[in-house]
């Protein structure tokens, strides 16, 4: 095992002047959280840096595997180590310069820092005696002291000497946690982990809250919908999921109000109850995965609607965003899969024939008040259903002996 | 019956029928269907694929179940020939490999590809040398079989992907039909195969189950065309009993691998040493680099098909050089390519070895064997 450490770069930090500690710290936590699994591996945090220490091939693998995802994180790099032995020096620069013997002609130069005053070789020294050693063995490699494709940095410290060439690009945004905590309105659709997954990589913390409408909706969406949040979980933070009994608050929308106006009262109603979790757990704003003229009750007109029920801020990420760059990032952050699986979810039963995509809020307001619609938010709020995901013990896997 | 004919098909494992059955019982529903007992069986079919990638070390949707190995050589060889002519159409293959490769990529020079065939020495192995001198930017596809079917030869599959994949940007395509759970078969790396081929039978998971695996990227034509099951590459219900306990079957041959080749290699080095004594009488193809699971020889001057009766009269069941080809009167094709003396052209047997054989099993050949030779040396042999 030639590397002994992992060097990781700050994202967005170095703007964040007294809070960065803070931000330090919660990468930190962060970061052991994503490897959980790997537990216990050793963290060490400076000013503008962070340390990993590899302690064997395995956990070194699933570092790499999947330090990329990690919100706060700039980029990466696989530190290796060898005495200050010139020879040893020597033969590490080339060990690590060959991953890049077959990746045709490449331009490189040698970085020097050394922090060890009393290493016999100045910096300068140093750079040649090791441009010279590398250079002749690889027939791909030229010297360009501008813009190299790759640099070997090498540090000699008091210690040892430390050597990088990789430089693996990070996830970007902020460690999650950092920007206080939202709830999500997750339907199960593609939209609403691509708009979580964003706030996500802004550091805010997510709850996440899912309308249910028994016997009209299954288990199966009830599923999909926890296996979205689940997928969620593996940037950086684990998400309740708040799941709401909503079928006889629907049922008493479609029965007292006018069949073009179900649509947007069913969203007004799903937005109080929404408001009134997101009270109960401390949140500061919803996270929605609507964008604009997408569907009728995202329109300018039904947004307005919609929101009247609340003043917390209600984030839209996608607001512009097309649907295909949505499908793009859906993809790249493996929901979309999910997504696509087909089952009914509380926004696609009942819907009316022609939902009007500019209602009024005043006729909204005035068909809704013949009708005591808090009890039964009240009532819903109450009997919802908390999942931490993601799940601590495994459920009894039915299919394990067939396996 | 002493069964010692693995390489053409394997007797089901105990376990892998249990479950067989009792997908069948229980998990018997559509797997494209939305109700509940659809869901259920098409969570049991991704279990079963991701299982069979993760042993492979690729992605479950890049699993593709099959009805077994030639369809999988089929699907691999016309899918990627279809997909690619656009960058060239030059095929590379060996002239070693199992019928159903041969035959596609005849029908392929048919339809106006040129095909190459890769030579092999006495050993049965290919020059590595002679495919880096073929491979050309206008290949699209290489395959070369992992373990030959007749006489064990194991090719240097990772030595040639990376000669394959420096030269060219052809797929290349490993049958690991003799391989799989005899030997680590997996994606390793750029170097690697971007396709493997796997039968269930060999594996003692049920006839009619394989699979065709890709590394991901690997752009291949649909091979059925339908409901669009299988990722819309091969259409048709799920056999999920078949995929289940092919993936079963999978996990229990690799668990028991390790022990199983020492077993193995034990086997062959007493046979080795045992079919010694009959000194030139008994020519062995197989090498000490073949995959010890396989053992061929032949007997001078005496047909293979006497040799196998004569055994079968005494309960031990071989084979001649391969189940695929041993009702040809003509002599196989892997055994033409070895450049054997005349003499031992008919009479070659394979012996080869599965999770069900014993020491037993091996003494109660030699036995048999000795009996046999004596018996038949000098009334046949001319």
């Amino acid at each position: 095992m030639i590397f002994k450490e992992i060097l990781i770069r700050y994202g967005e930090l170095s703007t964040k002047g007294r809070n960065k500690k803070d931000f330090i710290n919660r990468l930190r936590e962060n970061v052991r959280y994503s490897f959980n699994d790997i537990a216990p591996i050793k963290i060490r945090a400076e000013r503008d840096r962070m340390f990993i220490t590899i302690e064997n091939e395995e956990k070194f693998a699933v570092l790499m595997n999947r330090l990329p995802e990690v919100f706060g994180i700039q980029s990466f790099s696989p530190v290796a180590s060898c005495s200050k032995d010139l020879d040893d020096m020597k033969a590490l620069a080339i060990k690590i310069m060959e991953q890049y013997r077959d990746q045709g002609e490449l331009t490189f130069k040698v970085e020097v820092r050394r922090t060890d005053k009393t290493f016999p070789l100045d910096s300068h020294e140093l750079q040649r005696a090791m441009g010279g050693a590398v250079l002749p063995q690889f027939q791909n490699l030229s010297v360009q002291v501008r813009k190299p494709d790759v640099t070997l940095r090498i540090e000699v410290r008091e210690d040892a000497v430390y050597m990088m060439a990789q430089v693996v690009q990070g996830a970007g945004g902020m460690p999650v946690g950092s920007n206080g905590k939202s709830l999500l309105m997750l339907s199960g659709g593609i939209d609403s982990p691509v708009a979580g997954y964003l706030m996500m990589k802004r550091g805010v913390r997510l709850d996440a809250i899912h309308f249910f409408s028994p016997p009209y909706t299954s288990d199966n969406a009830l599923q999909k919908v926890k296996d979205l949040a689940n997928e969620l979980t593996k940037f950086g933070a684990n998400i309740r999921l708040h799941i709401i009994p909503f079928t006889e608050l629907q049922v008493a929308v479609k029965e007292n109000v006018p069949e073009n106006m179900t649509m947007t009262s069913t969203r007004r109603m799903m937005m109080k109850v929404a408001d009134k979790v997101r009270e109960e757990i401390g949140a500061l704003g919803i996270v929605t995965g609507e964008s604009l003229g997408q569907v009728a009750s995202q329109t300018l007109e039904s947004l307005t609607a919609i929101n009247d029920v609340s003043s917390t801020p209600i984030l839209r990420p996608l607001i512009a965003a097309d649907k295909l760059d949505i499908i793009k990032i859906a993809e790249q952050i493996g929901t979309y899969e999910t997504s696509i699986q087909p089952y009914e979810d509380c926004c696609t039963i009942f819907t009316p024939a022609s939902p009007k995509t500019k209602p009024k809020l005043e006729k909204v307001q005035r068909y809704e008040s013949f009708t005591e619609f808090d009890e039964l938010i009240e009532r819903a709020v109450r009997n919802r259903e908390v999942h931490i995901l993601p799940q601590k013990e495994a459920t009894v896997d039915k299919f394990t002996d067939l396996l | 019956m002493i069964y010692l004919d693995n390489s053409a098909t394997t007797k089901p494992h105990k376990d892998v029928l249990t479950t067989f059955i009792q997908v069948n019982e229980m998990y018997y529903a559509n797997p494209s269907s939305i109700h509940q007992a659809g869901v259920e069986a098409n969570i049991l079919l991704t279990r079963a694929r991701t299982q069979i990638a993760d042993i492979l070390h690729t992605e479950a949707k890049d699993v593709i179940f099959t009805a077994g190995g030639t369809e999988s050589n089929n699907f691999a060889i016309f899918g990627i020939a279809k997909v690619n002519t656009h960058k060239g159409k030059h095929v590379l293959t060996t002239e070693i490999e199992h019928p159903s490769v041969l035959e596609s990529v005849k029908r392929l020079a048919e339809e106006g590809y040129e095909v190459e065939y890769l030579t092999v020495d006495e050993a049965g192995i290919i020059s590595l040398e002679e495919l880096r001198s073929k491979v050309r930017k206008d290949t699209i596809l290489v395959s070369i079989m992992h373990v030959n079917n007749e006489m064990g030869a194991i090719q240097p599959i990772a030595e040639a992907g990376a000669i394959i994949h420096q030269q060219s940007r052809a797929a290349f395509h490993v049958d690991a039909v003799q391989s799989f759970g005899k030997l680590p078969v997996r994606f390793t790396g750029e170097a690697g195969p971007d396709i493997i081929s796997i039968s269930g039978h060999k594996i003692h998971a049920l006839k009619g189950s394989g699979v065709i695996a890709f590394r991901k990227h690997t752009k291949i034509a649909s091979h059925l065309v339908g409901g669009g099951q299988e990722f819309g590459l091969r259409s048709g219900t799920v056999a999920v009993p078949q995929a289940v306990a092919l993936a079963k079957a999978a996990r229990l041959a690799v668990q028991i691998m390790p022990a199983a080749i020492q077993n193995y290699k034990k086997w062959s080095a007493e046979l080795y040493a045992f079919l010694e004594q009959f000194g030139t009488d008994i020519h062995v193809l197989s090498t000490e680099k073949s995959a010890p699971h396989i053992l061929s020889f032949s007997v001078r001057g005496l047909k293979g098909e006497i040799l196998i009766n004569a055994l079968q009269k005494r309960d031990i069941i071989v084979s001649t050089s391969s189940a695929c080809s041993s009702k040809q009167t003509k002599t196989s094709h892997v055994v033409e390519a070895l450049n054997l003396d005349n003499a031992f052209k008919k009479g070659v047997l394979r012996m080869s070895f599965g999770a069900y054989t014993t020491d037993e099993d091996i003494a109660a050949f030699k036995k048999a064997f000795t009996t046999v030779m004596k018996e038949l040396k000098g009334e046949l042999i001319g």
